[in-house]
């Protein structure tokens, strides 16, 4: 079942002949997936240049002339939206799943690599609209990453003319490039697995960036409706999201449509949209995590589970972004229950990264430091989502700084540190060169460190009610002046971290270049991607003959066995032992 | 090594500022303790948890860091443990949302004796209403709202007629009396929010949204707009006064009525239509404004 003709064909491989065709109009998941990494980085770049300026601006209030009420949430809207759609998406799924899923799973490319192609191509048309929001009149929309109506569309929002407009476009071709990448992901996953590599021996990165392709196929739609939705009633005056009203004094012809409908829509997709990011992190630390500590990942089966669990359970807890929306409260008994029920399949994934540490052979190196790193943060972000889940204490917190600190402490910090460790752990296979360990350690002790300044804090402004989204807080009685030094320290380790990057994009392009040769194999990793016969990996990945799965993807340290790790391409051994797989 | 050092420091500084930060609730002004209890039941629930896990963390990377001649375990699972560290989780995750949600039950239901006011928002000001006499917001309508009936109530409705409009962004409540605050927006949405009351809840175009609470200090406080409204969001302020109910019933009684308001603005003064409906207390009012 495991094994398909299509997985072995390299018929449709189509070698390219030029440059241009073997690095542009490239058909090659592996080129396509660096595309992808790099244009969702280089527009990444740009989103933590708008969290620098917005920063500036709470710090400092009243010093920078340039960031007026207007820019500042424009800044806010765009830092948002790029981070989650337009980096953290499409670096974990188009840039992590294209390169990881074929040569994880054995096979010769994605099932249907000129629909792969397209679909980067088309990202990158979105990313160009969405830059381009910067360029019209007006500026980008500042309506906040939610976009909720009326206020999106209306007079009173900086970029109610172009930005909006361009911001839903971008959204509508993000959705069709996500589209035809997911469908191939899937596909792929589910048909081109080589011989022996059965669903429950696949690692679990791929367990990760299947689930949340799956939900991203079912979520993604229920933004689309909502951005075309909108677009009507932008472009042609439907009513979908908007009731009668009054806008700066004058009265609209808009009538009987439900801004809280749009929030459904948007939460439909924006809640399983944090899986979507989360659960290829979660898949991807997983395999760091086993593989520098020399140990298989505790309660695989357990694992998988719980990856799939929390996918299905992420569709059903969307309104509890929405407690004090003015929907019917009575739903807040529903989605407290469910949300809170979501911790403990969560809570299980914890506990089996920290019982795969114990008894390990924890090798600390710059991988492992991102992913020790990850553990504590997405504790720390994980608890703190329980406070907003559990409805009534969501009440007091709803749209102050603790749900900055959350949701950045768990769906920014957490992922981005998944993605640097897998940065550093798949940089020797994707270049064939090893980067600075200096640097990295550099980088990572800045990073971590740097951003729980950042966040902790946070929390606590929040516990005191300093409201989010806000250009200035004035003079508020409740506010203290402490809290204004508090911004201030804020801002500073924010700059720190922001200049910080800079080291990692020096390593990595300084390696690129005068690194020293890699290993092909560094770390000693038991998967099919560390067994090419070429480093980088040529096209067609395997040479003429693919790999064949004889175990699972966590044989470390086993008993008896000569080396700390059997690849899962070895044939059996004898060597008698206990697990599922 | 140092990094298990680091987050060990990590989790103790992290207890430290629990307990240090300048930066916590401000002092509860209102019935809402319950509200209280759950968030600090959840830190606690989750305090224990962070504590915990990190330590155990750090602990492994010490005890179980690579040294030459080390080698892992080989240890798949332990069914027992998973079911084990699942149940005893789920206690957990029970004992925090269970006062999660009796804070909620009370949440969602009005006392029955709660008085009624309206906060109304429109960018960026807060306007305020109340029931008048007989205890009944009038009718309102968005295709009413001009520059001489800025809430847009309905003329013809004698219910509004004798509606205090207060257009300031300044209201007074009497201290100790449930209010329900019916929430209505001109515009986009916003958010009625006073941090010392803790609760709060969005203002949206198109329909009426409410919450409650009981002031129980007088005083004067900050109200903010919690949800984003536009370029002046953050300029969206007002202030929520607390008094004794005589000071209360004495700024209340130098608020003008719709009537008033429509006479000094040349219309036909309405009809007295009160006497019908003079019997109802406001302190029994139910809300029966309704939009479009």
């Amino acid at each position: 079942m495991a094994y398909t003709t299509i997985a072995d064909d390299t018929r449709p491989l189509h070698h390219p002949k030029t440059w241009v065709g073997k690095y542009v109009w490239s058909q090659d998941h592996k080129v396509i997936a660096l595309q992808y990494s790099m244009t969702a980085i280089g527009i990444g770049v740009v989103a933590l240049v708008l969290s620098n300026l917005m920063r500036l601006q709470l710090g400092f209030p009243d010093t920078f002339k340039f960031i007026t009420p207007s820019s500042y949430l424009q800044y806010v809207t765009m830092h948002g939206m790029i981070m989650v759609i337009y980096l953290l998406t499409a670096l974990l799924l188009g840039g992590f799943g294209n390169y990881l899923i074929p040569l994880m799973l054995g096979a010769r490319d994605m099932v249907f690599p000129f629909v792969n192609m397209l679909s980067y191509w088309v990202y990158l048309l979105a990313v160009l609209v969405l830059v381009a929001s910067f360029f019209a009149p007006g500026g980008p929309t500042g309506a906040g990453w939610t976009l909720y109506p009326p206020q999106s569309i209306l007079e009173g929002t900086p970029g109610h003319e172009w930005g909006i407009i361009l911001m839903l476009t971008s959204l509508a071709i993000f959705i069709v490039a996500f589209t035809m990448g997911g469908l191939n992901y899937v596909t792929t996953v589910l048909q081109a697995r080589t011989r022996g590599m059965t669903l429950m021996r696949m690692p679990c990165s791929i367990w990760g960036i299947f689930v949340a392709t799956i939900l991203g196929l079912l979520a993604f739609p229920a933004l689309f409706v909502g951005a075309v939705m909108m677009m009507l009633d932008r472009l042609i005056g439907t009513s979908f999201f908007m009731p009668a009203l009054v806008s700066m004094g004058q009265q609209t012809n808009f009538n009987g449509g439900s801004p809280i409908l749009f929030q459904h829509l948007f939460w439909f997709f924006g809640h399983p949209e944090v899986y979507i990011v989360a659960l290829p992190a979660f898949g991807i630390v997983s395999d760091l995590i086993s593989c520098h500590a020399r140990k298989n990942v505790f309660g695989y089966r357990m694992m998988v589970w719980a990856i799939v669990v929390i996918g299905v359970l992420s569709l059903f807890v969307w309104a509890h972004h929405m407690y004090v929306s003015g929907m019917n409260p009575y739903f807040g008994f529903f989605f407290a229950t469910s949300t809170l029920v979501i911790a403990v399949p969560t809570a299980i994934k914890v506990y089996n990264w920290l019982l795969t540490l114990w008894r390990g052979d924890i090798h600390l190196r710059v991988p492992m430091l991102f992913a020790i790193g990850f553990i504590f943060t997405f504790i720390h972000g994980g608890l703190t989502g329980l406070f907003l889940g559990n409805v009534s204490v969501d009440v007091p917190l709803s749209d102050t700084m603790f749900v900055v600190g959350h949701f950045h402490m768990v769906m920014g910090v957490s992922p981005i540190l998944v993605i640097f460790g897998a940065i550093y752990h798949w940089y020797p296979k994707i270049t064939g060169r090893m980067w600075n360990a200096m640097l990295g350690q550099i980088h990572f002790w800045v990073t971590f460190l740097g951003v729980y300044a950042i966040y902790l804090p946070m929390h606590y402004l929040g516990f005191l009610g300093v409201p989010r989204r806000y250009y200035a807080l004035g003079e508020t009685a409740f506010i203290p002046h402490s809290a204004h030094v508090a911004n201030e320290v804020i801002t500073i380790a924010a700059l720190i971290v922001g200049v910080a990057q800079l080291v990692f994009f020096y390593n990595m392009i300084w390696s690129y270049f005068r690194g020293p040769k890699a290993d092909p194999n560094p770390w000693g990793a038991t998967t099919l991607e560390w067994q090419t016969p070429h480093t980088p990996p040529e096209h067609g990945n395997w040479g003429p003959k693919l790999p064949v799965v004889y175990r699972w993807a966590y044989d470390y340290s086993v008993p008896g066995a000569p080396q700390d790790f059997i690849p899962q391409n070895v044939p059996p051994d004898g060597i008698a032992r206990h697990h599922a797989t | 090594m140092a990094v298990a050092i680091v987050i060990a420091a990590l989790v103790l500084i992290s207890i430290a500022f629990q307990f240090l930060t300048p930066w916590w609730r401000t002092p509860l002004e209102s019935n809402w303790r319950s509200i209280d209890t759950a968030l600090d039941i959840t830190l606690w629930v989750c305090g224990f948890f962070f504590i915990v896990l990190n330590l155990f963390l750090a602990y492994s990377i010490v005890r179980y860091r690579h040294r030459q001649g080390h080698r892992a375990h080989y240890d798949p699972e332990s069914v027992a443990l998973e079911r084990r560290l699942t149940v005893w989780t789920a206690v957990g995750i029970a004992a925090l949302l269970a006062p999660g949600l009796i804070a909620w039950k009370e949440y969602v239901t009005v006392p029955k004796d709660a008085a009624v006011f309206e906060a109304v928002g429109q960018q960026w000001q807060w306007s305020f209403r109340f029931p008048g006499k007989d205890g009944v917001l009038g009718t309102v309508s968005s295709r009413n709202v001009s520059p001489d009936n800025p809430f847009g109530l309905d003329p013809d409705d004698p219910f509004g007629r004798d509606d205090v409009l207060v257009d300031g962004s300044e209201v007074h409540l009497p201290r100790g009396q449930p209010v329900k605050a019916v929430l209505r927006s001109k515009d986009v949405l916003h958010d009625f929010f006073v941090p010392q009351i803790r609760a709060k809840m969005d203002l949206v175009p198109g329909m009426v949204t409410y919450f409650w609470f009981t002031p129980t200090r007088t005083g004067r406080f900050d109200l903010l707009c919690a949800e984003l409204c536009g370029v002046s969001h953050y300029a969206m302020r007002g202030a929520l006064v607390v008094d004794e109910k005589p000071a209360f019933d004495a700024w209340l009684s130098e608020q003008p009525t719709f009537s008033q308001l429509m006479a000094e603005a040349g219309r036909p003064a309405p009809a007295s239509a009160l006497a019908a409906n003079g019997g109802r207390s406001a302190a029994l009012a139910s809300p029966a404004s309704s939009v479009n």
